[in-house]
């Protein structure tokens, strides 16, 4: 390994760089489209969920009741006075996703009885909005009971403290999830037609007559968009930042840190599918294929690894985005530090190493 | 003296594709050897196999003694090649390509500028040295790609068909900067699909569908045509030549521009060939016997009408 050679090919590299800068553009843009398409895209937040009441009661007590659900960005009423069978229908149409009955004798059974029914109707086809909606609407009959119904005993009232996202915002969780995504796949695109590109312009075969050593061109290339990749993380944190005003809670220093060796992690990738393929079309679509769908299925970037089957939890581990999106959570939303994420920082330094030496080895020298 | 190249018995196949069968020859030290032949010959599977990006399949290669598959690193290191398709930065300017080169050849630092000097002697790029490569004319790319072939001082120099989709005048030029080379001693193999090229050359290789037809010195290869060469010129020839073909002895007919050549075996004069020509045609021709060409030569090896030789 010769320090003159890597030198001189990390020159070459960086002239290509800036040399091609409608390239550069597109490096530097492509990040910020793509945190502000995903960002405002991939929201969990429930908002204006639409509701219908039916409404037999009509006493102050059941519009109280009703009142619980509207008095919130969550429900918006949109049909009142329908007839029962019209709530299939409603239903069918997707024109409510709950409705409400309230019984006509439901103020006298508040006071005469010791439970009273009010019948509450879901669409849980999507199962997480079921989920929340049955989850809310307990809450409203707790808060209801608590106010007019004085009679009832209220024994256990749990009081939650909500860590680290206490206003459950899920741009909060989401964003430093596609501060993961993005850095992956742009950089491992990067690299991965860096080497096919010399394939197809037959510059490579100029090369290979030198007596370079693979290591020398693979370190050569890797170093210079390391530097690109950098830049780029702290553009697309800083947006994540304006636009989605998502926390930083520790330290930007380590968060810097650890970015790199993530950046590594994708550079190498990108490394080692370029040694492989042979054109730089080939190169960018396996890219694309084996970042973008482990990253978001199988990372923990939306569904918890802890609930999917054994096998796909054993793949997750090998998964780069998978210790990056603990590691970035972490800092950035509970604020914690080296000491508790060192495993994860070694775990990606040793699968970034493990790449680059895979595109040393399959890097060939000749031309078969 | 041993030879500087030495191909015994080579054999190279890419799949059902035979592209070099039982090749052997060698080139001597401070020889500039041609190797000719059409597309398909088998010309660029050879030179690969000598700078070792590819290897073969059987047979002994060896380059300054060093053999293709044992000693790749040493022979890319004293072996100048230059590929038949521009291979340089085409973002990067004359000097930033040369420089690359001499890094990547470990060229000692002290010794750049008079190297760089004496390349920018030859090639007459020093006014463009500043120019990005991609924006040089055909031929000055050329010159520029053998520069850098020859920026760590090699003792062989490899070229696949160099002046290909040139133009003559910087076809020339480069045939010229060649024999310079030659003459300070580096031992050149260049292949070629002009025969006009290959008369340059101190010795040729003709090669056709991956075989070896002939070898030797050019002049010793136009001699091997023991047949007689006729060049007859007159109005709209080309179109009668099926009907020459037709002429009693005749080997065979080939148009050459303007002219058409016809091949007799010894035994026909100028004149009978005159008089059958009056006959079929009805006209007058303007007819001499000519030294065979090179072309002639290739042209009745490749239909087998001359015995193989060496």
């Amino acid at each position: 390994m010769k320090l003159r050679r890597i030198i001189s090919i990390i020159i070459k590299e960086y002239t290509h760089i800036f040399r091609d800068w409608r390239s550069l553009l597109i490096i530097i843009l492509m990040p910020v489209l793509m945190i502000i398409l995903y960002g405002y895209a991939i929201t969990l937040d429930m908002k204006n969920l639409t509701f219908a009441v039916i409404d037999d009661a009509k006493t102050p007590e059941s519009r109280e009741l009703i009142r619980g659900f509207t008095e919130n960005r969550f429900f918006v009423l949109k049909y009142t006075d329908i007839k029962r069978n019209e709530i299939e229908s409603l239903f069918k149409k997707r024109a409510v996703q709950m409705a409400l009955v309230i019984p006509e004798d439901f103020s006298e059974s508040l006071i005469s009885n010791r439970i009273t029914k009010v019948q509450l109707i879901v669409d849980a086809a999507d199962s997480n909005i079921g989920t929340f909606i049955n989850n809310y609407s307990n809450r409203v009959a707790q808060l209801f009971n608590e106010k007019l119904n004085r009679r009832s005993p209220g024994i256990l009232g749990l009081e939650p403290r909500i860590l680290y996202n206490p206003d459950m915002k899920s741009a909060n969780f989401f964003v430093p999830g596609l501060v993961a995504l993005i850095l992956l796949l742009i950089c491992s695109l990067l690299t991965s037609i860096t080497i096919t590109r010399e394939k197809e312009t037959g510059t490579l075969e100029q090369i290979l007559v030198s007596p370079v050593h693979p290591i020398e061109i693979v370190v050569g290339k890797v170093v210079p968009y390391i530097t690109l990749g950098f830049f780029n993380g702290i553009i697309i944190i800083v947006f994540a930042r304006l636009l989605f005003k998502v926390p930083i809670n520790g330290s930007l220093s380590l968060i810097a840190i650890l970015s790199l060796i993530y950046i590594f992690v994708a550079l190498s990738f990108g490394l080692m599918i370029s040694a492989v393929a042979k054109t730089q079309q080939i190169a960018m679509l396996a890219t694309l294929m084996a970042t973008v769908l482990p990253t978001i299925m199988l990372s923990g970037f939306i569904f918890p690894i802890a609930s999917m089957p054994l096998p796909l939890q054993y793949i997750s581990k090998v998964v780069p985005a998978t210790y990056f999106l603990i590691i970035i959570r972490g800092i950035m939303l509970k604020g914690i530090g080296l000491a508790e994420l060192w495993q994860h920082a070694a775990a990606l330094s040793g699968i970034g190493l493990f790449m680059l030496s895979i595109a040393t080895i399959r890097f060939k020298t000749t031309l078969e | 003296m041993q030879p500087v190249i030495s191909i015994t018995n080579f054999s190279k196949s890419f799949g059902k594709n035979i592209a070099v069968k039982n090749l052997s020859l060698d080139v001597e030290k401070g020889e500039l050897f041609g190797l000719i032949g059409p597309d398909g010959a088998g010309k660029t599977t050879t030179i690969r196999t000598l700078v070792t990006l590819i290897s073969p399949d059987s047979g002994e290669l060896s380059v300054s003694g060093l053999n293709v598959s044992k000693s790749v690193r040493e022979i890319r290191s004293i072996t100048g090649y230059m590929p038949q398709r521009f291979s340089l930065y085409p973002d990067l300017s004359v000097s930033q390509n040369l420089n690359f080169f001499a890094n990547l050849f470990e060229v000692p630092k002290k010794e750049m500028a008079e190297r760089r000097k004496r390349l920018f002697k030859f090639s007459k790029l020093e006014p463009f040295s500043e120019r990005l490569a991609g924006q040089l004319s055909g031929g000055m790319k050329q010159k520029l790609a053998l520069s850098c072939t020859l920026i760590h001082n090699p003792v062989v120099l490899i070229l696949d068909e160099p002046t290909t989709g040139v133009d003559p005048v910087s076809r020339s030029e480069f045939w010229e900067i060649l024999q310079e080379l030659k003459k300070e001693g580096v031992t050149i193999l260049v292949s070629t699909p002009y025969m006009d090229e290959a008369l340059l050359c101190d010795r040729i290789a003709i090669m056709h569908e991956g075989s070896l037809l002939a070898l030797g010195r050019p002049e010793k290869i136009t001699g091997l045509m023991h047949n007689h060469i006729y060049k007859i010129t007159g109005h709209n020839l080309v179109l009668q030549s099926n009907r020459i073909a037709q002429i009693p002895g005749i080997i065979s007919v080939q148009s050459f521009g303007d002219s058409l050549h016809l091949t007799f075996p010894p035994g026909f004069s100028s004149e009978d060939i005159r008089l059958k020509l009056y006959d079929l045609l009805g006209q007058q021709l303007n007819i001499e016997r000519i030294a065979p060409s090179l072309e002639d030569v290739f042209i009745g090896l490749i239909e087998g009408k001359i015995g193989h030789g060496n």
